[in-house]
């Protein structure tokens, strides 16, 4: 392995066993071996990943629930060995890969900084040189002879957190640290992130938080089902995640279309080749839509960001006159509005058709287009405001 | 490997010392325990086997001849079975990180070698008190010692990584104990049994052997040893070979399965 790489994953794959009734008793399993049945599912969690981390890099790993990427860090960790392949680990490794692990509710703070102190491999001796560091950065002094089940989680884990920052190694494997906490403990793990950066240690950190992500990241994965999908800028790693998200919502929505009498057979966005659009720009959508029956034809539509933030639903009622279309025939509406009033992000077009004024809709069908606002004017928040700021002299 | 070590090392330490704070806690009498319930136990089949059934009648010193007998199969049966769900019951920490495994079925035992000491000093205090006379070959009891830990150790590793995987281990476990209890002379003197190939069956057991000899070099001589029976001192190698088989089956057993303990618990 060369000098400047910390950790080699190659070819590395995982398997699970996931028994079907776990067979946890000798009598089941003789009786399954004599019967020569299967009782188990293979999982494959990773399959033949092929991964480099430098030295001093920040490395991030992203991806949905069960993709795998907390089996790729536990492999990092040497907590799984891989079934083929191998890793190679250059430096001194953290054994943690969560906060407060190993902590006893039984014993008092103090006895559980010593405990979590070892683990870290830090002798008695050593634990006591930082002992008062570690409780003054925790900012619970007068609990550290309460029994640990006595506190709350929140100063559980400022405790943990403050040994934790005093591993002395020079790759850090974490995992999920953001997802608990305040704002006031982010902010420490944050500046943390910082000082570690500005060591050149090499970290690896699993997050569901993007912005985390590609605030500290300086290269990141993204991985689905078992394979490595893409490595590169955290920028693009963080799109792509989004994206994949995205399009993973449309596919579980579908149960919910509504199809009785008509039918949008095309929902198209004009203007764009790729969807994306410029904050200047002008965004237009068109329907073709048919009926079965002839109704007052009336389209609407629902826009949803792609985090789940509902944005706004309309019709065309108060903008185009009730008209009978006759069954067969294909209509064409358009709606147009501007770009700029969108913050950016992603957002998809659910598809909607009433017949004239009756509130419960003939047709609907989510996320039937997207499109993506790649600018953004320094706002916030649900929509961009139109407006107009001006300084009085 | 040296800093491996020095890790270990200091793991090891701090998961002794909890599992001393965690044992009597609660508990009013606390670590006094440790000297309490062995003074107890053996105060119960004192009375019962010695006033009682009046077993052992012939033999000098038979009240510590029972006691020695009882503290040592306490610390096989209470190491055994204690390290047998140590692993399981650590599951969090290996679950979530990468320490040597071997360490945590060696904490357990050493929290069990640490009640042996103090229960061999309730020994002691009893040797002093029914004046039996102190014998030169006593030197040789750290060996028999070190014996019978490494055969508990063999033993707890297996039964500590076959338990990830079956649960069924725990009752089996229980019920060998139990019948190991009377087929080891414990609560009942050698001689009570007289075929002479049914002794050389029984003291095949290394806990037998190690029981009888470190009995015939403390207590008294009066006591049927291996080499006795089989007429020559060699023959204590068959029960070192057995021995060392089952430190070696425990332990290539435990390092097959503790690659896949952090996925199977």
């Amino acid at each position: 392995m060369q000098d400047n790489v910390a950790i080699k994953v190659s070819n590395a794959s995982k398997l699970f066993k996931l028994p079907h009734e776990r067979h946890t008793s000798i009598k089941s399993a003789v009786l399954n071996f004599y019967k020569r049945k299967k009782t188990y599912e293979l999982q494959k969690a990773l399959k033949g990943i092929n991964l480099e981390i430098k030295k001093g890099e920040f490395f991030g790993i992203v991806g949905r629930n069960g993709s795998g990427k907390s089996t790729l860090l536990k492999l990092l960790a040497e907590i799984y060995s891989p079934d083929t392949g191998a890793i190679q680990i250059n430096g001194k490794l953290t054994p943690f890969i969560e906060l407060g692990v190993g902590f006893n509710p039984e014993l008092t703070g103090r006895e559980n900084v010593y405990l979590n102190g070892a683990l870290l491999g830090f002798s008695q001796k050593e634990m006591e040189a930082m002992y008062q560091d570690i409780v003054d950065f925790a900012e619970i002094e007068r609990f550290m002879d309460q029994k640990l089940k006595n506190y709350s989680s929140g100063m559980q884990v400022r405790l943990a957190f403050s040994i934790a920052i005093r591993a002395q190694s020079d790759i850090l494997l974490i995992d999920e640290v953001l997802a608990v906490g305040d704002a006031a403990f982010q902010r420490k793990c944050f500046s943390y992130f910082e000082e570690l950066k500005k060591n050149k240690k090499t970290v690896v950190i699993v997050s569901h938080d993007m912005n985390a992500i590609e605030r500290f990241c300086t290269r990141a994965a993204l991985i689905s089902k078992g394979n490595l999908d893409f490595v590169g800028s955290p920028e693009q790693v963080s799109k792509l995640y989004k994206k994949q998200n995205a399009s993973d919502i449309k596919l579980s929505d579908n149960t919910d279309t509504i199809d009785t009498g008509a039918k949008i057979t095309k929902l198209s966005i004009l203007g764009s080749q790729k969807n994306e659009f410029t904050l200047k720009e002008i965004i237009c959508l068109e329907f073709n839509i048919t009926t079965e029956k002839p109704i007052k034809v009336a389209p609407g539509i629902n826009i949803t960001r792609d985090d789940g933030q509902f944005i706004v639903g309309l019709t065309c009622h108060a903008q185009v006159k009730p008209k009978i279309t006759e069954a067969g025939i294909n209509t064409v509406f358009t709606i147009s509005f501007p770009a700029r009033q969108f913050i950016r992000g992603t957002y998809s077009v659910d598809g909607v058709v009433y017949d004239s004024t009756d509130p419960q809709p003939v047709f609907y069908k989510p996320s039937m287009a997207s499109f993506t606002i790649t600018e953004d004017e320094q706002s916030w928040g649900v929509f961009n405001l139109d407006c107009e700021w001006k300084r009085k002299d | 490997m040296q800093k491996r070590y020095r890790y270990a090392m200091i793991l090891l330490k701090q998961l002794v010392i909890t599992d001393f704070k965690l044992r009597y806690q609660g508990s009013v009498l606390g670590y006094a325990w440790s000297l309490l319930r062995p003074l107890l136990l053996f105060v119960i089949l004192y009375l019962v086997f010695v006033k009682g059934l009046k077993i052992g009648g012939s033999i000098p010193n038979f009240p510590i001849y029972l006691l020695l007998g009882i503290v040592m199969w306490n610390f096989f049966s209470e190491m055994t079975s204690q390290s047998l769900s140590s692993i399981v019951s650590r599951g969090d920490l290996i679950r979530k990180i990468r320490i040597p495994r071997w360490i945590i079925v060696l904490s357990s035992s050493i929290s069990a070698l640490i009640n042996l000491g103090l229960n061999l000093l309730v020994v002691l205090v009893f040797m002093l008190i029914t004046h039996v006379d102190f014998m030169k070959t006593g030197i040789f009891f750290p060996i028999i010692l070190l014996e019978i830990y490494i055969f508990a150790l063999g033993v707890s590793l297996f039964l500590a990584a076959a338990f990830v995987k079956y649960r069924d281990v725990e009752y089996i476990w229980e019920v060998i104990t139990q019948a190991f209890f009377y087929l080891t002379p414990i609560i009942y003197p050698l001689s009570v049994i007289t075929d002479q190939t049914l002794q050389k069956i029984l003291l095949l057991n290394p806990m037998a052997q190690a029981m009888q000899d470190a009995r015939s070099i403390l207590v008294t001589k009066e006591t049927i040893t291996m080499a006795e029976v089989y007429g020559t001192a060699n023959a204590r190698l068959i029960s070192l070979a057995i021995v060392v088989t089952f430190f070696l089956v425990g332990l290539v057993y435990f390092k097959r399965k503790a690659k896949y303990f952090a996925e199977n618990i």
